[in-house]
């Protein structure tokens, strides 16, 4: 068993950029075991995304014309097990998403290769492949190995690898994709519900609220808080579930990245791996949260353990 | 018509909690338990299909864990499931995600339901196997991060709407029987009542071992697993500068550096 295989995502046209994130953690486990690194992409065009991944470390593509070109979890399944029993990768890496969530699993399972998930580390030693995560809501790491198994699938926390910068020439080739008869179909997709007046990927400067506010009577003071220090308002996940501010708010992996964002002041927000993978690259970020232990601390630049109803009658104050 | 609703007794720490002997797991005594947040939403999308079909829906819910877990299905009882089952041996110490889900897809054979669902991901490891491992265990159809579904119990097949990244939905037809992981607000899920709190206490738990569903020792606890947990360590996080002080002295610094921050975007 030797050789890297990753297989990258695209969505309605798109490559999405947490594929060459994931090349570029292949490119890396290349350095440390000398495999060569195969990238798949399915679609129905796939030729259309080879020059996007002619990247450094990159030793063949492979294109692999699908009926579909939409995500669906057994054409992928299927196809990347044909892959594996091709090629026999020792390991197999793809990014930790929506999408793979629905394959990933089945994948591994029905063949019992290696599995984890959600994985921002990757080392090799003696033993074979070691994937590090997280537990217990990311209080602690788990190193996890899988003993005696040839090929390991590992999907990779995405905002954790660099993507390759240089570009390469590798081999380019065509694979045949085995019949497959889904059964499910996808119908479309939905565009995000419009923004309104919101615009978090444009925003400087986001005040955002979380579960910590309480009540949706709440809400109200804190939108008034925002517009006196001249901030958009934005919120994390279970504020936008439960209606009580429109999605086009929400700042995380299934609402928005604050992409424009320099000052990001979180209150009453835990800090979920998904509501960071929105707002952790954000240079001042000021956390304001009644839990000392609250994962928002390890990115925050400034951190105020305390009551966010005192802060913020104390705040306004100041404007 | 019955519904499997897979469930999960999560643990999240308490403060300046410990770690085994043997560095791969924090100590349980450290442990506080409740029901995985997910599970709430999967449950009561099902209760809403059985209302939705007067009632013409068991709903049974299961778990694969120690007694300490029946906690989590007397909260579902409570809610209103038709019937809780728990396997355990000591024999699942050990079992990864995949593991569990073999033991889910025992009892799901013999239980033989017309829909699966379960969370997208438990709040403690968020590994986000569980329940689409079973769907492959079974090679049932499938749909992962459900937050939107379309279904009348008994239909050939359900339209679900996966929340995709960045506020998109695709949605897909999917054949019945099928497995689907259950996202975040999907529904907002009902509180138990004190009377079904009151009912649920007294209520029996089917509490079975692996092997009276069959599985051979090769396929559970660590020998079912695909991977396995070498070492688990407090990570050398990040930290920020605190600003202490009372409240009036904290909110006073937060607008200087408010100030600060605005003054040079000008």
């Amino acid at each position: 068993m030797s050789g890297i295989l990753v297989v990258v995502e695209h969505r309605q046209g798109q490559l999405r950029p947490v594929s060459l994130e994931v090349i570029g953690a292949a490119a890396a486990a290349k350095e440390s075991s000398g495999e060569a690194v195969t990238v798949a992409v399915l679609g129905a065009q796939p030729e259309a995304y080879v020059e996007s991944l002619k990247l450094a470390g990159v030793d063949e593509i492979l294109s692999v014309q699908t009926a579909a070109d939409a995500f669906d979890p057994e054409t992928y399944e299927i196809v990347a097990r044909a892959l594996i029993e091709t090629r026999n990768p020792s390991l197999v890496l793809l990014p930790h998403t929506i999408d793979t969530l629905g394959y990933a699993a089945p994948l591994a399972v029905k063949a019992n290769y290696g599995f984890t998930t959600d994985a921002f580390a990757l080392t090799r030693d003696d033993a074979g492949w070691v994937a590090t995560r997280s537990g217990y809501g990311q209080k602690v790491n788990m190193e996890i190995e899988f003993p005696a198994k040839e090929t390991v699938v590992v999907t990779l926390r995405p905002g954790s690898f660099k993507a390759p910068e240089n570009v390469s020439a590798p081999t380019l080739s065509t694979f045949a994709a085995p019949a497959v008869t889904p059964r499910s179909v996808h119908k479309g997709f939905e565009e995000p519900a419009a923004s309104g007046d919101v615009d978090i990927p444009g925003a400087r400067f986001i005040l955002s609220i979380g579960r910590g506010i309480g009540e949706e009577t709440h809400v109200e003071q804190f939108k008034e808080l925002s517009e006196t220090v001249g901030a958009t308002l934005g919120c994390s996940r279970p504020i936008a579930d439960s209606g009580w501010l429109p999605k086009a708010h929400q700042v995380g992996q299934s609402g928005k990245t604050a992409a424009a964002c320099k000052m990001y002041i979180a209150m009453g927000i835990s800090g979920s791996v998904q509501h960071m993978a929105g707002m952790k690259h954000v240079e001042n970020i000021i956390a304001v949260n009644t839990d000392p232990e609250a994962s928002i601390f390890t990115i925050a630049r400034y951190g105020i353990v305390g009551d966010i109803f005192d802060i913020a009658e104390e705040l306004r104050s100041h404007f | 018509m019955k519904i499997l609703v897979t469930i999960k007794q999560v643990a999240s720490l308490d403060e300046d909690f410990e770690l085994n002997d043997d560095g791969r797991d924090v100590s349980a005594d450290f442990h506080v338990f409740d029901l995985n947040e997910w599970d709430h939403y999967a449950l009561e999308e099902a209760m809403r299909l059985k209302e939705g079909a007067n009632g013409d829906v068991e709903i049974v819910v299961v778990t694969v864990g120690p007694d300490s877990a029946d906690d989590e299905l007397r909260k579902c009882l409570a809610k209103g499931a038709d019937r809780a089952v728990r396997i355990w041996s000591d024999a699942l110490e050990d079992a990864d995600p995949v593991a569990v889900a073999r033991v889910l897809a025992a009892l799901a054979r013999k239980e033989a339901p017309d829909m699966i669902f379960a969370g997208v991901q438990a709040s403690d490891h968020a590994y986000g196997v569980t329940g689409m491992a079973l769907a492959g265990l079974l090679d049932w159809p499938h749909a992962a991060v459900v937050a939107g579904l379309d279904y009348a119990p008994g239909a050939k097949t359900a339209t679900a709407r996966r929340e995709l990244e960045g506020g998109a939905y695709a949605t897909v037809d999917v054949q019945c029987p099928a497995v689907l992981t259950i996202q975040l607000g999907i529904n907002t899920p009902r509180y138990a009542s004190l009377r079904g709190i009151k009912q649920a206490a007294a209520r029996p738990i089917e509490t079975l071992a692996p092997e009276e569903l069959g599985l051979a020792a090769g396929e559970t606890g660590a020998a079912g697993s695909l991977s396995r947990i070498r070492r688990v360590y407090v990570p050398a996080a990040g930290r920020a500068n605190m600003i202490g002080g009372t409240p009036a002295e904290q909110a006073a610094r937060l607008a200087s550096l408010i100030k600060e921050f605005s003054g040079e975007a000008k």
